[in-house]
């Protein structure tokens, strides 16, 4: 077991942890963020991506002792003070789920997509989401949800890149 | 009571309603079934058979038994009967030939991932672990594993039934008295007409919902309550019910959140069986999650069909004959649906078309590889990808324009209601209106006139076009006409209206969405019928506690059938309101009109609304007393008809002549679903019903190989379509109301997945003919284009027309087998 102490969409935590334990595992059975899924076993779907020190990672690809010392941001924790994100606030407007699965995940790389890129072409948003996979929607409605999330003028862009 | 209220509201229905079901989902505040957990609640991990087909010889438990925070390790034989079975719903002959299926076989795998024992622990990690200990001993049996090898019988996948071959079913429309003699046709069609004989290769398909399935079970209540990722909460109650001896009223299934199915989670699964068996032996609340490669590895595929086609037409392009044989592996057991799958496509060949003969035969059978069953469309797919291919090889043989070819065939609009050839009378539609709107879209003419520049400048890359002009069967189903097929349940749906005290309504479904938005479109529904704020209304369902009744959801079902038996119990609502009404208002009951939510009396401004009057009935102060108290009422519903939506879908591909690659460069669709409840929801069902029926013409595909192993048992392999694989869509509907539901709504679920596939193979085809190319198997992967544009002129070209295929001495001539594959 080891020690690890990290901040998990605001709130400090520490736990002790097997050195094989995965983020998501972690958040998921011992936080309870069960916001955050779990879709594939070899890092393909990206349905655990969650925000690393403010990047977007598969929380199935990181071991809990990793994260020792670091912020993360789950789905949980995206909306602040009752108001949705506005990606959140855009996959609704535009349809962008369907089953919902996916979602989660969906959202944070949108979140990080445009962060290091606020107003991307629709192919930028089409390689930018390539690591998360979706059954139900075909991503027609995804890439337009991330397209009226930066549309939404200066206020919202920064509040997307906060 | 109130005075006067003029109804205010918009109409619901047909507007574009955010869905009430994204707030939870979007935030992450959802309830997947693996989300669960119970005090005290165990893990379970399967040990699963890695041969495809072999005898169990010995199982060795002891050192995974003695693992810290195990609690137990059982096998097949340590759970005996308490197993259950997993059932067969549908024999499709009397005769059927159907393989026991226990959920954990002691004597025998039947195909890899098959489960031989379970390992009970205090948490999933211990459970996985203790399965690598757990020792078993197998013999190698030769594995049926090749379709068509399997239906000669040379190698047996159950050697105890002495034959692959299940079940064979046949429709003919001269002995049914719906059509001619398609023999007949044919060789009338051999001496001056033509004949086109093909065969096409329907892939094996893996419906890779995103939720992994995930099962809890807790037996210490009065009732073991079961959650499972399922689509199906009240068939799988039947099911555990019918095979395990609990009784039904015992046993409370739950699916909650469910992520996807796509006809995936239409199923009982072992691990629901294994998971209650061991729930009940040690007492204690269980959870079973899969990992995807176990998903992708055990949960049913879908299509994987050989289908062989003779269509005769006179010199003009008249269709006059069509026959099918086709081939359905069903894999190693005969799954809830299993052979009934390729029989839903029986009816749907002859599709738009008016054939005066038609004949279909499907042989299914056995193989040691994953079980078959049901995946989006279900039989309708295979059925349109076949005449589609079809059509574009008959309009190639004329050298005609695709859509000319076809609108010589098909029902024009002022001939519905039609009866077809395979007997299903189709109730409305217009070809000609969706086709053109269709064409408009993506440009048709235009593209035309660039793809004959390009193919005359000879071009590295080439345009093609692609047409697939469809109709399904679905809202599954009418009762006595599955009675007829064998299926061994009905089709109705259940629906239920509760009027709460305070005005608000709950809505109780039997259907079981998990991703298709009922919460929403039902309550456009219920709120338009009922005069009711749409935030008014709560849609309850997947809790067989709640939702008693149901048949769940699939085949397009929920709407068209789901829909109206919520339409019956509103109007059953109002119909028991009316008397209280006109009590409370002192009125004749025949004076009174209901409008927007009120009753009102005729030519006064006096009049009382549903919600004052839920209100009165909880109070029960003052009423009738020839009523009861209430206003709450029920309804099942039985359709009258399947449901047909149609459309014309158009794609436009880009082949590269020199490395075999293919893009999708537009894609255009008009289909017809009668009336819309929300454009929204239809378009998303579309949306993703094109990429999952793309994805089959140009990706995915579930390989085995020589041993049996699923070598596509990853997303690594398995190739699910992402982003950048993708395109946006151009999305249209024509309107030819359904006029067999009171909406004159038409299923939309599966369209896009039954339409798309041959509208991009066709297009495929199209853009590389010339170069004497009428065939690439699927997925049109780069390897297979670029192979079909080598080997042209000698393995891909249809030869001649009425020539006699498919001898013996010409294998591969007009199948795909072989030919680019």
């Amino acid at each position: 077991m080891t020690r690890i102490s990290l901040t998990v969409d605001g709130a400090k935590v520490a736990d002790d942890v097997e050195p094989r334990m995965l983020l998501v595992q972690y958040l998921r059975e011992r936080l309870g963020k069960t916001g955050t899924v779990v879709g594939c076993d070899t890092s393909n779907c990206g349905a655990c991506t969650v925000h690393l020190d403010g990047t977007s990672v598969k929380s199935c690809n990181v071991l809990a002792v990793q994260a020792d010392g670091c912020e993360v941001t789950t789905i949980e924790g995206l909306a602040q003070d009752g108001e949705l994100h506005p990606v959140q606030e855009a996959f609704r407007e535009c349809h962008g789920l369907q089953c919902g699965f996916c979602t989660p995940g969906m959202i944070m790389q949108s979140v990080a997509l445009l962060k290091d890129n606020p107003s991307p072409s629709e192919e930028e948003i089409r390689l930018g989401l390539e690591g998360n996979l979706c059954r139900c929607t075909g991503y027609h409605n995804i890439v337009k949800a991330v397209q009226h999330a930066c549309g939404q003028g200066a206020g919202a862009q920064q509040e997307v890149t906060a | 009571m109130t005075a006067v209220q003029e109804p205010t509201a918009e109409r619901e229905i047909g507007r574009e309603r955010r869905r009430k079901e994204d707030q939870r989902l979007i935030t992450g505040r959802t309830r997947w079934t693996d989300n669960l957990n119970l005090p005290g609640m165990l893990h379970l991990a399967m040990v699963r058979s890695p041969f495809a087909h072999a005898k169990i010889v010995s199982i060795d438990t002891t050192a995974a038994k003695n693992a810290t925070n195990v609690v137990d390790v059982l096998t097949g034989a340590d759970l005996g009967e308490a197993q259950g079975a997993c059932i067969n719903a549908w024999a499709i002959t009397e005769d059927q030939v159907t393989p026991p299926h226990l959920p954990m076989p002691s004597d025998r795998v039947a195909f890899a991932g098959e489960v031989v024992a379970v390992v009970v622990a205090r948490t999933a990690a211990e459970a996985r672990d203790a399965a690598e200990m757990v020792d078993v001993e197998y013999e190698q049996l030769p594995a049926a594993l090749d379709l068509k090898e399997a239906a000669t019988d040379a190698v047996l996948a159950h050697p105890d039934l002495g034959t692959n071959k299940s079940a064979f079913w046949k429709f003919d429309s001269a002995e049914a008295g719906t059509g001619g003699d398609v023999d007949a046709a044919i060789a009338t069609a051999r001496d001056g007409g033509i004949v086109i004989e093909r065969e096409y290769r329907q892939q094996r398909l893996i419906p890779a919902f995103m939720e992994p399935r995930s099962v809890v079970v807790d037996p210490t209540g009065e009732q073991i309550t079961v959650w499972s990722a399922t689509q199906i909460p009240h068939i799988l109650r039947f099911a555990i019910a019918a095979t395990t001896g609990v009784p039904e009223s015992k046993i409370r299934v739950i699916a909650p959140d469910v992520g996807g199915g796509f006809g995936g989670k239409l199923q009982q699964t072992p691990e629901e069986m294994i998971a209650f068996a061991v729930a009940r032996r040690i007492g204690k609340p269980v959870k079973f999650t899969e990992t995807r490669s176990e998903s992708l590895m055990t949960a049913h595929h879908g299509r994987d069909q050989w289908q062989k086609m003779t269509l005769a037409a006179d010199k003009d392009g008249k269709v006059t004959g069509l026959k099918v044989e086709l081939l359905a592996d069903l894999g190693a057991y005969v799954a809830i649906i299993g052979g009934g799958v390729p029989v839903l496509g029986a009816f749907m060949f002859n599709s738009i078309y008016k054939f005066p003969a038609y004949q279909f035969n499907c042989q299914t059978v056995l193989t040691n590889k994953t079980w078959t069953d049901a995946y989006r469309g279900a039989g309708r797919p295979e059925a349109t990808y076949g005449i589609e291919r079809m059509m574009d090889e008959l309009a190639a043989e004329l050298g005609e324009d695709p859509i000319e070819v076809r609108r010589r065939n098909w029902i024009d609009a002022s001939e519905f209601p039609f009866t077809t050839v395979a007997g299903l009378e189709y109730d409305s539609g217009d070809y000609e209106k969706a086709t053109q709107r269709a064409m408009e879209m993506l440009g048709y003419d235009e593209l035309r006139a660039e793809q004959k520049r390009r193919r005359d400048a000879g071009d590295r890359v080439q345009l093609g076009i692609g047409v697939s002009t469809f109709t399904e069967m679905c809202g599954l189903a009418p009762s006595r006409v599955l009675g007829q097929l064998n299926y061994g349940a009905g089709g109705w749906e259940h629906a239920s209206v509760r009027m709460l005290a305070t005005g608000k309504v709950e809505v109780i479904t039997g259907a079981s969405a998990h991703g298709q938005g009922h919460e929403t479109a039902f309550s456009q529904i219920v709120a338009d019928r009922l005069g009711v704020p749409f935030e008014d209304v709560e849609v309850l369902h997947g809790d067989t506690q709640i939702s008693h009744k149901g048949l769940d959801t699939y085949g397009s079902r929920s709407l068209v059938v789901g829909g109206e038996a919520l339409v019956k119990a509103v109007d059953k609502v109002i119909e028991k309101a009316k008397p209280l009404a006109a009590h409370l208002l002192e009125a004749n009951a025949e004076d009174l009109e209901y409008v927007g939510g009120r009753f009102g009396v005729r030519g006064t401004d006096q009049g009382v609304t549903i919600q004052e009057l839920a209100g009165a009935a909880f109070a029960a102060h003052n009423y009738p007393e020839d009523m009861e108290p209430s206003l709450d009422a029920e309804a099942t519903y039985d359709p009258v008809n399947f449901n047909y939506p149609h459309g014309t879908h158009l794609c436009a591909v880009e082949v590269d002549t020199e490395t075999g690659q293919v893009s999708i460069r537009k894609y255009a669709c008009c289909d017809d679903i009668g009336n819309i409840i929300n454009p929204l929801i239809v378009a998303g069902q579309v949306h993703g019903g094109l990429v999952q029926g793309i994805a089959q013409a140009l990706w995915e595909e579930a390989v085995y190989d020589d041993s049996g192993t699923l070598v596509s048992g990853s997303f690594t392999d398995y190739l699910l379509p992402t982003t950048a694989d993708t395109l946006s869509f151009e999305v249209d509907h024509t309107t030819s109301p359904s006029l067999t539901n009171t909406l004159g709504t038409k299923g939309v679920g599966e369209a896009g997945t039954i339409a798309s596939t041959p509208a991009v193979v066709n297009a495929v085809v199209d853009a590389v003919r010339h170069l004497g190319i009428n065939d690439i198997q699927m997925p049109c992967t780069p390897q297979r284009v670029w192979k079909a544009i080598q080997g042209a002129g000698s393995g891909g070209a249809t030869p001649g027309a009425a020539m006699p295929h498919f001898s013996e001495d010409q294998p591969g001539q007009d199948s795909t087998e072989g030919a680019g594959a």
